[in-house]
């Protein structure tokens, strides 16, 4: 089939096209997913070299296993679900670095801590260029602790569903909630600092 | 009474809606009455809207043409 007519097809008669073994619809499904597939990877590993193996492995892999897939979830939760893992086994990989530590569970102690309190102005990105406004995001949530960072990822860029972030992470649902929290509160923490309105001097609270 | 603890306990599933219309009703007094709880709720709630309005950056040319190699490379090996 022509790729012209692939591109306004239904993700799930792509997949039925794909899994009887045609290749340009798997093509095009790759090609709707590949630039969301690999931001994701590029925000869980933190590194370029290996989200772009995350990437390919990701694809291969569903290629590779896509009489596996039940059409009873997306298409699209399912190859996140394949790149979440991929990532995450980099990470574990990476042993030299020493802020990955997947497996224990991070409690500092204090919940939900909040140190600064500043109201933000109206629209408060727009006095920032793209550019700068992408390298403050993208510092804020570097900063995260992996798991924290994987759910916010999750949940709230890649609009995953509490249930499905749970899955895709081996984790409960009510361990997605309380990191989402804390992953939220720390990064509207980072925010602040460039984001609060001028004169608006942040006090110390609770 | 609700406290800020409490209030911010809840947070997450404020702004995701995610919560019954009592506890809604709660927490939505709270903030009226509490500024500090207020201004968290409207700063996480942007933290939020900004991340989610992030579009994805195109992908690199380069990357692109790696991962179409690699895919193509497989398929002809499994079609064979
Ligand atoms: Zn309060």
């Amino acid at each position: 089939m022509a790729l012209s007519s692939l591109a306004g097809l239904e993700e799930s008669a792509l997949v039925t096209q794909a899994r009887q073994g045609d290749t340009v619809a798997f093509a095009e499904l790759v090609r709707r997913y590949e630039g969301k597939i690999f931001r994701l990877a590029q925000h869980i590993t933190q590194n370029r070299e290996d989200a772009e193996d995350v990437l390919q492995e990701s694809f291969m892999k569903a290629y590779e296993h896509l009489d596996q897939f039940k059409g009873d979830s997306k298409f699209y939760t399912w190859i996140v679900r394949i790149a979440v893992n991929q990532a995450l086994m980099k990470l574990r990989r990476r042993k030299t670095d020493k802020s990955v530590s997947l497996d224990e569970t991070i409690d500092t102690g204090e919940d939900t801590v909040v140190r600064e309190i500043a109201a933000w102005g109206e629209d408060p990105e727009q006095s920032f260029s793209r550019e700068e406004l992408g390298s403050i995001l993208d510092t804020a949530i570097q900063s995260l602790e992996p798991l924290y960072r994987s759910v916010f990822v999750l949940r709230d860029i890649e609009e995953l569903s509490t249930e499905e972030t749970a899955e895709a992470l081996g984790l409960s649902v009510p361990a997605v909630k309380s990191r989402l929290l804390r992953a939220r509160l720390q990064l509207r923490e980072k925010l602040t600092r460039f984001f609060k309105r001028k004169g608006d001097d942040a006090f110390a609270y609770m | 009474m609700l406290t800020c603890k409490d209030f911010l306990s809840e947070l997450s599933d404020y702004l995701d809606a995610n919560i019954d219309a009592e506890l809604r009703a709660k927490l939505e007094r709270h903030i009226t009455e509490c500024p500090n709880c207020w201004v968290i709720a409207d700063t996480t709630r942007k933290t939020i809207q900004i991340y989610k309005g992030m579009e994805p950056c195109a992908i690199p040319a380069d990357v692109e043409s790696r991962l179409m190699k690699a895919l193509e490379k497989k398929m002809a090996a499994k079609g064979r």
